[in-house]
């Protein structure tokens, strides 16, 4: 339960790791439930990097950080997710490339 | 000791579970990799002592958000054809150039990375300590989250109910 002596690198190199590869899958993808994914799983890796961060120096702070991102995340979902409802329903499909134009 | 070797087994679990989400076809199957992932870093959470943090991994990422896209998925009802469109757009060509960049930025990374050093503390972070902090210091932060909240309620609400408004509109044009 105590971190005894994890190294802070390393759990900042998984964060990192992370990152790039929802990055990675951002870039990848074009269907856009597939790139909502993408994003839950970079705010997971900048929420890693703040506990780790939080943990290192024996502050709350860290977690009330990610408390906020977890926020975040939740309302970025909802709406993206309604947003998906729409996309599906006007184009029939749910290919990015398909939705680039507003007025659609 | 056991702390160490445990948390190089759930970062190593939390890599793989995200490459697989990443690289499937299948949107189901993309998510039960996701909630393995998000499961390894709520332990990981667990063993640099941030028990709490850890508790909301689960019940919020891994139960809440997690479930609002297999309702999505399964509202959508794409089936086999959707995956066979995937699978076509998974191509090497597609993912070779964004696959270099981010390794371009992956290694920028490693190497700031790699100039900190220093272990994290020994002592766990408890919940009450996170609570007095967030009603303390950063009670504006909590009440600007409670708005944030709000207004993703009203615009997912909007959104979602123009979707069902329409499909009835279109099934009394139908008739």
């Amino acid at each position: 339960m105590d971190g005894l002596n994890i190294p802070l690198n390393h759990i900042l190199l998984v964060s990192s790791l992370l990152f790039s590869i929802g990055m990675l899958g951002l870039m990848i993808r074009r269907n856009i439930i597939f790139i909502l994914m993408s994003l839950e799983v970079m705010l997971n890796a900048a929420a890693l990097a703040f506990v780790a961060a939080g943990a290192h120096w024996g502050q709350p702070d860290g977690q009330v950080v990610f408390m906020l991102i977890l926020t975040v995340a939740a309302a970025e979902v909802a709406v993206g997710l309604g947003l998906v409802l729409q996309v599906q329903k006007r184009f029939k499909t749910l290919d990015m490339d398909h939705a680039n134009r507003m007025q659609g | 000791m056991l702390e160490i070797v445990f948390f190089y087994i759930a970062s190593t679990v939390a890599l793989m579970a995200t490459v697989m989400a990443m690289t499937r076809a299948n949107a189901i199957h993309a998510l039960i990799y996701l909630i393995v992932s998000l499961l390894a870093v709520a332990v990981i959470f667990f063993l640099i002592g941030a028990p709490f943090a850890a508790a909301l991994e689960i019940v919020i990422y891994a139960g809440a958000i997690m479930v609002l896209f297999v309702f999505v998925i399964m509202m959508l009802n794409l089936g086999e054809k959707g995956d066979k469109q995937e699978r076509q757009w998974l191509q090497p060509s597609i993912w070779a150039g964004p696959a270099i960049l981010s390794t371009v930025l992956l290694i920028e990374l490693v190497i700031v990375i790699s100039q900190t050093s220093g272990p994290v503390s020994v002592t766990a972070v408890s919940a009450k300590q996170v609570g007095l902090s967030l009603f303390g210091p950063y009670v504006l932060a909590v009440e600007i989250a409670s708005m944030l909240l709000l207004a993703g309620l009203v615009g997912s609400f909007h959104l979602g109910r123009r979707y069902l408004e329409r499909d009835n509109l279109e099934k009394q044009g139908g008739q």
